[in-house]
């Protein structure tokens, strides 16, 4: 991702300074956590302040300016009519668009929705559904407008995110490995939870990212980062029956934070089809 | 303002420095207020219908995404809720201190993140945080190590701060060892100073008047300040178990808010949150706590709602101080959970979240399958209560320029620290003058 030609927009230089590149976040569907992690850089968030003009980010400041923006970080899926015509002005005004999170990435666990009635789960949650505008679908971004950076994880890593905006800054790619949660296992010296207790693990089809938590915790990867690219996720649902998981665990376990990726939503499909 | 008949319209497109969107709208028909709406357009995601057909298991992780600044409140509501309907209570030992440990570093976290980050830029007029350290940089480094302190007590018991992944039904996947905890005592041992701190700040600030009295709701139980368990009270007359929520509180579906707005049957408008915890449960606070509120000039009960974040602050050494005494009693538990198994049954769970009380129950079939959900978030709770306080606001501040009134709605809306992606849910501020 090379770094973004200057717009006339950008705030007036300080006594011949470079003008600063300037960050946009915006939300759609959403529980806000991925831009709390932003906040969450304890250590790092003034430095950024001052590197970066923080043009629109409603969360934290009640300042806004106008695009367009250097950098948008795009939070939250489409889920609405609204927000699919509101993602193609984000995008028109963002000269890169990173999303940040499950559900700009993959419809986040909204995306449930997806293999359901909408008008029916509208009716259980509310009294008078003809109040609610809603699509049938949660879509990620990348179904809507192009992207230029996905960040995955339900919560994104806020480590990973400060990388992701470094390496904007100064043009070049972000360094965020592909590989499998098993390989953080092994980097962390975690003994493998399900080679060793028997314990069913996502983290052979998962993206890396979180550090491996879950297996620290002496528990299962359920797969909150997504998959990871080309899942063997036949190989292993077969160890996965073997240890004891049913085909509704099956469907179940696909069908999380990441229903609506592919990869995991034909795994869910194929277990739901037997 | 000249005549009664005279047009103003203020706007402030977006209400910011809260979680989610909504909008609010106030029109005055001359020095009157006419109608005041907080709208919460924050699109549905349909939590309640999708945790139908899930595991009783799966409640915890689910519901800890419908919000990421306070996912421990929905995970420790679950599994109240779910130990509840299966017949198991953890209402002492080990693993209940470890939930009100990492709660604690919930409250911390987010309440830090209020006090400094979403609230303090109103009362010094700047537009953030950032904004604020170029100015007061150190009060806002202080926030941040606050905050830090929190991230961190809820990264070690959770194992992240955001969506933590070590809470389940029955306690946790892994309990920390007592030499894990003492990592961060002298980080929790600096936050508490840090607190103490943020209590005398905050009690200088400058308060808008006001006086907003509403119904206070809180959670109560012998023996500690509301975090985990206990009855439901008001300073009204209500005190029942959580499971009679249904019989005393209604909630309504209104045409401008993807949120339900809920009332107490017998009355209506009702406050969740720190300064009804405040009201009801200040006897309860732990002295270090008690003697902040009381040096910084808090009354037993608070009427002006811009100092909340005082009350949030008394809060933030409250959670500091009893986590310190969590982790200096704390015994390693024999087993990191109970055994929960299921059976065809109602579970409820009550809990205070930072931003006040949340309610979850639900229905299981004797395999675990979750039939039916209800989670009953603070913000939609205090929808009313808030949309009262602007009245009240609004009528004390009416002789405001319009654009500084404007500002001082909107610092009332985040008085309660508004949770909107909780309540479904940004917020759109337009004030009409008729």
């Amino acid at each position: 991702m090379s770094s973004p030609p200057k717009h006339e927009g950008s705030p007036p230089n300080q006594e011949g300074s470079t003008p600063k590149q300037s960050l946009a976040v915006w939300k759609f569907a959403s529980c806000d956590g991925c831009q709390l992690s932003l906040l969450d850089c304890e250590d790092e968030l003034l430095l950024l302040g001052e590197r970066l003009e923080i043009s629109y980010f409603l969360e934290a400041s009640s300042a806004t300016v106008a695009g367009p923006y250097d950098v948008s970080l795009v939070e939250g899926s489409i889920t609405t009519p609204h927000d699919a015509e509101r993602i193609q002005e984000v995008r028109r005004s963002s000269r890169a668009l990173i999303t940040i999170g499950a559900c700009a990435t993959t419809g986040g666990i909204q995306a449930l929705r997806n293999f359901a009635d909408v008008e029916e789960f509208a009716s259980i949650v509310y009294a008078s559904p003809e109040y609610v505008s809603t699509l049938d679908t949660s879509t990620p971004i990348s179904a809507h407008v192009a992207v230029d950076f996905e960040l995955n994880g339900c919560p994104i890593n806020k480590h990973q995110l400060l990388e992701v905006i470094a390496a904007h800054l100064a043009g070049r790619r972000p360094r965020v490995r592909a590989h499998s949660v098993c390989v953080e296992c092994k980097r962390r010296g975690t003994v493998c939870v399900t080679v060793a207790r028997g314990v069913p693990c996502l983290g052979p089809v998962t993206h890396a990212g979180c550090g491996a938590i879950c297996p620290a915790y002496d528990r299962g990867c359920y797969g909150c980062y997504g998959p990871m690219e080309a899942p063997n996720t036949p190989a292993l649902n077969a160890r996965m029956a073997e240890l004891g998981c049913e085909e509704v665990d099956l469907v179940r376990v696909y069908r999380t934070f990441h229903a609506g990726a592919d990869s995991f939503r034909q795994a869910s499909e194929a277990h739901e089809r037997r | 303002m000249s005549g009664a008949s005279r047009t103003r319209v203020l706007r402030a497109d977006y209400l910011a420095r809260v979680e989610g969107e909504g909008a609010m709208y106030v029109r005055l028909e001359g020095r009157e207020v006419a109608e005041v709406k907080l709208r919460i357009y924050e699109p549905p995601r349909f939590f309640e219908a999708l945790l139908r057909g899930r595991a009783f298991t799966e409640a915890p992780d689910i519901t800890a995404r419908i919000c990421g600044i306070c996912p421990i409140a929905y995970q420790m509501s679950a599994v109240r809720a779910m130990e509840d309907a299966c017949g198991v209570h953890l209402d002492q030992g080990p693993l209940r201190d470890l939930r009100r440990l990492i709660y604690c570093g919930e409250w911390m976290e987010s309440h830090s993140l209020h006090v400094y980050m979403l609230h303090a830029p109103d009362f010094l007029g700047y537009s953030s945080a950032i904004e604020m350290a170029r100015e007061h940089r150190e009060v806002v480094e202080r926030g941040l190590r606050m905050k830090k302190a929190g991230n961190a007590l809820m990264a070690l018991v959770g194992g992240r701060e955001v969506h933590p992944i070590n809470v389940r039904v029955g306690g946790f996947y892994r309990a920390p060892t007592r030499r894990e905890l003492g990592a961060v005592t002298d980080q929790l041992q600096r936050a508490r100073e840090i607190a103490l701190d943020t209590v005398r700040w905050a009690a200088g600030l400058p308060f808008p008047q006001a006086v907003c009295e509403p119904e206070h709701v809180a959670l109560a139980e012998e023996g500690g300040y509301p975090i985990d368990r206990g009855r439901i009270i008001s300073d009204g007359g209500l005190d029942i178990a959580p499971a009679q929520f249904d019989e005393h509180i209604v909630e309504q579906h209104v045409e401008h808010s993807n949120a339900l707005q809920a009332r107490i049957r017998e009355r209506g408008i009702y406050l969740t949150g720190p300064l009804a915890r405040y009201a009801l449960c200040s006897s309860a606070l732990r002295p270090l706590a008690r003697d902040a509120a009381h040096d910084a000039g808090l009354p037993e009960v608070c009427s002006n709602p811009f100092q909340s974040i005082v009350v949030r602050s008394v809060e933030l050494v409250q959670a500091c101080d009893e986590a310190l005494a969590l982790i200096d009693s704390y015994e390693e538990p024999d087993a990191p959970a109970v055994e929960v198994t299921p059976r065809r049954a109602v579970g409820h769970g009550a809990t205070e979240a930072p931003r006040g009380l949340l309610y979850h129950r639900y229905e299981i079939d004797e395999d675990g399958t979750i039939l039916d959900a209800r989670i009953v978030p603070p913000t939609s709770q205090n929808q009313l209560a808030i949309e009262e306080d602007l009245r009240a606001v609004v009528a004390e501040h009416i002789d405001l320029p319009e654009e500084q009134l404007a500002l001082r709605c909107e610092q009332a809306i985040r008085n309660h620290d508004p949770c909107i992606s909780c309540a479904t849910h940004f917020l759109q501020l337009t004030v009409e003058r008729g």
